[in-house]
């Protein structure tokens, strides 16, 4: 099921809605970099909040976005991993390092309008 | 209580993937498995099924719920089977950060620390059975 994104001023929001196949997840990463380059986003949200399994594929591919995006001039936020998604992200050797995370949907765009980079 | 007759699923696409571990995540809420630890399962078998659609195309993955003979805990087993290529350095393929599939590596080695019993028969050619547990935390 294709992950839809919104378009807030200068930022996409992506709310994952259900569990991602591995192809739904290439899929949310090449409609993401196309709705960058279209709106010249910012800053981009990624709502995992729905997820209850983010295995090594997830995770991967959502640092991936975050790389991607940041070539493009623009942030990635990865919002509302869930606490038991969290413990078995460290259990499997999952680590988010270079990637911003916030705690949900608000938190992340304040981040974002706090332009974090800078503060 | 015996043991149920298990459950059987194909796993021949990414759908498939999601499906084996929605449908372990189901027979762990029946037995009361705290949340995290149907997570712990539920992420541990993505990885293992993920491994059937990367190196084998296609194969199965087993559900069952069982119980500990020593203890008398119950638990889900699960048993991921294919005659894909086989492992051939099965050492390196359950250590962190080696891969063959263009991933993580994390996969062998990620699952092995989540669940409570892990187990992989593998040869060259012959296929890869992966067995896991993961036990409730009491009786």
């Amino acid at each position: 099921m294709a992950v839809p994104i919104l378009k807030q001023g200068p930022f996409l929001i992506a709310s994952i809605q259900s569990a991602l196949t591995d192809t739904d997840v290439l899929q949310l990463r090449d409609d993401v970099m196309a709705q960058v380059t279209r709106h010249r986003s910012r800053g981009i949200i990624v709502d995992v909040t729905s997820l209850d399994v983010m295995d090594s594929f997830v995770s991967r591919s959502l640092r991936g976005i975050a790389m991607m995006t940041r070539l493009r001039g623009a942030e990635t936020v990865i919002v509302g991993i869930q606490p038991e998604v969290a413990f078995a992200m460290v259990q499997l050797g999952m680590s988010f390092e270079d990637v911003q995370t916030a705690l949900d949907l608000e938190e992340g765009l304040a981040l974002l309008e706090a332009g974090f980079l800078g503060s | 209580m015996a043991p149920d007759a298990g459950e059987r699923i194909a796993i021949e696409s990414d759908a498939d993937v999601v499906t084996a571990r929605q449908r372990a995540r189901a027979l762990a809420i029946g037995l009361d498995m705290p949340s995290t630890d149907q997570t712990l399962l539920a992420t541990a078998i993505s990885e293992i099924a993920r491994n059937i659609t990367t190196y084998a195309v296609r194969g199965e993955v087993f559900l069952e719920v069982v119980r500990n003979e020593r203890d008398g805990r119950q638990g889900i087993k699960v048993v991921a089977r294919d005659d894909g290529p086989g492992i051939a350095d099965l050492e390196r393929a359950l250590t962190d950060g080696y891969t063959t599939g263009g991933g993580l590596g994390l996969g062998l080695p990620g699952a092995r620390r989540l669940v409570d019993e892990f187990d992989v028969q593998t040869a060259p050619g012959q296929g890869t059975t992966v067995t896991l547990v993961k036990w409730t935390r009491s009786g």
